[in-house]
């Protein structure tokens, strides 16, 4: 690919993201209410959507081959309990990572 | 703007600084590796600006694939943003000059704290996002164009960092599942998408699972409701 379809390329991404993101303000505009069945998805989508991403993130894992998704059951086990634990983000991220990275370089190798 | 008000944004967002960090670092040297250099990381975290979306991105470039698929593929990975607008459309009322680079920045984990955490006491709402916003970026352009730079000369064997963005996902869970009573949103959000992950299939299953977590989340409102009244 030449630069010139590079720069295409990065410029159409960067566009529709930016339409994504504010094609919802513009709709629900600054001075009308926002309808009551918005405002609610608002206050619950987010616990929705955390949930979303999490199985998002995991997708390409093959639960049919080896090793089964096993590093990233357990990586998601050891943040999930160091969260519950301590409460302490960065250290449930720190903690899940380094996990993961020695379980899928050294363990499952 | 008060010091102690910088302080308390910079602390809410250190997270993200090692996530972004991490994984910004990682995009830049995969962009290196598919032969676009600093300028390149640069500017694609400066006007993209989308994580995952910009790791989808260099396999786009590399794969010479044509503007429409570029413009499509970013419609499916990043259709869930439209979500983070709607839930922000009402915190972000009123916040004037501000309001373009808050909508422009609301990625996922901006998004993620913007959210759920409350400004520090005596602080403007719509500055705090900003400086949380601002911040964000700030991680993610350094960590990408330090990746860039670092290029070939790898430090160490990074196999795996990627699972930092799953961390943080989890973590952010975990803390909400942990802070509220209600843990109906959570579990549609996780069970529509495992469904619509088997049904559809990894490459477009985002859109069905969104259509699905909204429809659920719909019905479960008017369901509520009449329990309410009846």
């Amino acid at each position: 690919m030449d630069d010139r379809q590079a720069i295409l390329s990065i410029g159409v991404v960067a566009l529709v993201t930016i339409a994504l993101r504010f094609l919802p303000f513009f709709i629900f505009g600054e001075n009308r209410q926002t309808p009551p069945l918005i405002a609610y998805l608002g206050q619950v989508l987010p616990y929705a959507i955390m949930g979303m991403l999490v199985v998002y993130c995991l997708k390409d894992v093959s639960l049919t081959a080896a090793p089964f998704g096993l590093p990233e059951l357990m990586g998601c086990a050891v943040v999930a309990a160091l969260h519950v634990w301590k409460r302490n983000t960065l250290l449930s991220i720190g903690g899940g990572t380094v996990c993961y990275m020695l379980l899928i370089q050294f363990v499952f190798a | 703007m008060k010091k102690a008000h910088l302080r308390a944004a910079f602390l809410d967002t250190i997270p993200v600084m090692a996530g972004y960090l991490f994984l910004g670092f990682g995009f830049g040297i995969l962009l290196y590796q598919n032969g676009y250099g600093i300028g390149w990381a640069l500017a694609m975290s400066l006007l993209v600006y989308a994580g995952s979306m910009q790791f989808v991105l260099v396999s786009l470039l590399s794969s010479g694939a044509g503007l429409i698929s570029c413009a499509l593929t970013t419609l499916l990975v990043n259709a869930r943003h439209l979500f983070y607008g709607i839930s922000m459309v009402d915190a972000y009322k009123g916040s004037g000059k501000k309001k373009p680079y808050l909508i422009f920045s609301l990625t996922d984990e901006t998004y993620s704290l913007v959210s759920s955490h409350p400004a520090p006491e005596g602080m403007d709402r719509h500055s705090y996002c900003f400086v949380v916003s601002l911040l964000d970026q700030i991680y993610w352009v350094t960590g990408s164009v330090l990746g860039s730079a670092a290029g070939s000369l790898l430090p160490m064997d990074l196999q795996g960092v990627e699972f930092v963005l799953t961390a943080l996902f989890v973590t952010i869970f975990v803390e909400q599942w942990l802070s509220t009573k209600n843990h109906m949103p959570a579990v549609i959000g996780v069970a529509s998408t495992v469904v619509c992950l088997l049904i559809f299939g990894r490459d477009v299953f985002l859109i069905p699972s969104m259509a699905l977590i909204a429809a659920i989340l719909v019905m479960t409102r008017k369901a509520g409701r009449r329990e309410e009244h009846g």
